[in-house]
């Protein structure tokens, strides 16, 4: 199974990434997207809403399920992805290329932490 | 431990992600549910059905019994290998499970009915069989096992008789719901996806080599998920989600399977069918706003609410779609709305058939 290492996850299945700017981009994983199947609808959060860490925010829909998605960190989103809700298809050609949405943490100390409680690489491996 | 049918092997081989269907271990689908599905539209894709259950009638009474046991008439099947679709319903007109009998003589019949369901209707049967001169065998398990294999799509009896070629002769002249024995298999010209095609009954040992052949032959293996979506837009049924002992086959957007022609025919459930109002119909439904339908969401109309019972998301269309149940009234062309997750999202009603042979009906 594809696991970047420069990656946190999620044991709900999304993946997390801090940018420079100090926003954290957010998708699903190689594991997920496998398991749920053809993706054919993405439900994004509206830029602006305010999220908490482990609220559900988004909905991925293959033909088969439906599987929510939590935000892995607490803040404000900054931007969806329309192009992947344009082409949800593309989430499954590649989960870390297709990222689903941008999250601007309200304090970067706080948001340290939660992406330190998150899986490294290995770890989300082994759980799988 | 999950059940398997003589086909696990060959699934496996073709990179099949398997799941539990009814207590089978079944593929779901081997890559891609979508490509599969446009396999059977546009080329032909094959489907390991050796779960379903086939059960052979034979006796003096088998005609009679059969008249009494299903909601539709064996007695209009007169020519050998012809098939009819029925309902089998309790006392109270609920449907026990939709099945497929095909006629040899009036003596003798291949009935199959869905996999989850089998025991159920074993037992049912056995107890209706009281008094009739009439044998029931089942051939799912046992030293005499079937296996079955549905060929589905424009191009499978083509790619079927290219990997058969012995078995042209007999079943090239088969009509829509109609059935040959050839060399010891049965081959019907029927199925489950909308599209033109065999389902093939073969001894359990022969199956792994046909499946083979056919295979080389340029048919693609095709999961649970690709026969899910052929089924709904073909507005198909589904036993369990779409209808049960709930239901009556008039709810279920079945009445043209319940014959009443012999009014001296007197069949399991008849007295009630006449008597009980149907409480709702059955419709199409073609989401208008994106997302997904799904069973089980609440319909929203201006005579009252209605049920999701099939939603999924059409590769065809590339739009989702559903089966419902709607009020009395609600006429094809309304528009209603369907509550998803905290959302409303429209959807149109249409006739309960979005596709079929390749071609969009809507």
């Amino acid at each position: 199974m594809n696991t970047p290492t420069n990656l946190k996850y999620a044991a709900s299945h999304e993946w997390a990434r801090l940018e420079a700017d100090g926003t954290v981009t957010i998708g699903i994983t190689d594991h997920a997207q496998e398991a749920l199947g053809d993706i054919v609808f993405l439900e994004l959060p509206a830029v602006g809403r305010v999220v908490k860490a482990g609220e559900e925010c988004a909905v991925v829909e293959s033909v088969k399920a439906a599987s929510d998605i939590y935000s892995p960190v607490s803040g404000e989103v900054v931007e969806a992805n329309q192009a992947a809700a344009d082409a949800p298809e593309s989430v499954n050609a590649d989960a870390y290329a297709t990222w689903l949405f941008r999250i601007k943490p309200a304090a970067a100390a706080a948001c340290a932490t939660e992406l330190g409680g998150l899986l490294g690489a290995d770890a989300y491996a082994a759980t799988l | 431990m999950p059940l398997r049918t003589p086909l696990y092997e060959s699934h496996l081989a073709a990179g099949a992600k398997m799941v539990d269907f009814a207590g089978w271990d079944m593929p779901i689908h081997y890559g891609s549910q979508i490509e599969e599905h446009h396999a059977v539209r546009r080329d032909a894709g094959m489907f390991d059905v050796s779960h379903m259950c086939a059960l052979d009638l034979a006796g003096a009474d088998a005609t009679r019994w059969l008249r009494r046991l299903l909601a539709n008439d064996v007695a209009k099947l007169a020519v050998p290998g012809k098939a009819l679709y029925s309902c089998m319903l309790d006392e109270s007109a609920g449907v026990i499970d939709d099945l497929i009998v095909y006629f040899f003589t009036p003596e003798h019949y291949r009935i199959v009915v869905n996999a989850g369901t089998a025991e159920k209707d074993i037992a049912w049967m056995h107890a209706q069989l009281a008094g009739f001169a009439a044998t029931l065998t089942q051939r799912r398990s046992g030293p005499d096992a079937l296996a079955m294999i549905a060929v589905q799509g424009p191009k499978a009896r083509e790619n079927f008789w290219t990997a058969f070629p012995a078995t042209r002769a007999a079943t090239e002249p088969l009509g829509l719901f109609q059935a040959a024995e050839t060399g010891g298999w049965l081959v019907a010209r029927t199925g489950y996806t909308g599209e033109d095609g065999f389902e093939i009954s073969l001894p359990a040992a022969a199956v792994g080599t046909a499946w083979q052949r056919l295979l080389e032959a340029g048919v693609k293996p095709c999961g649970l998920g690709a026969r899910d979506t052929l089924r709904l837009e073909a507005g198909m049924n589904l036993y369990g989600q779409d209808m049960d002992e709930k239901i009556t086959p008039y709810e279920a957007g079945l009445r043209w399977t319940v014959d009443l022609k012999d009014p001296a025919r007197d069949f399991i459930g008849k007295s009630a069918l006449t008597t009980r109002q149907p409480r709702n119909q059955f419709q199409g439904l073609l989401l208008l706003d994106r997302g997904v339908l799904r069973a089980h969401q609440k319909v929203i109309t201006p005579l009252g609410e209605g049920e999701t019972t099939s939603g999924s998301f059409s590769p065809s269309l590339n739009q989702s779609i559903a089966l419902a149940r709607l009020p009395e009234g609600i006429a094809p062309g309304s528009e209603v709305e369907v509550e998803i997750r905290d959302k409303r999202l429209k959807a149109r009603v249409v006739k309960p058939s979005f596709v079929r042979n390749g071609k969009p009906l809507l």
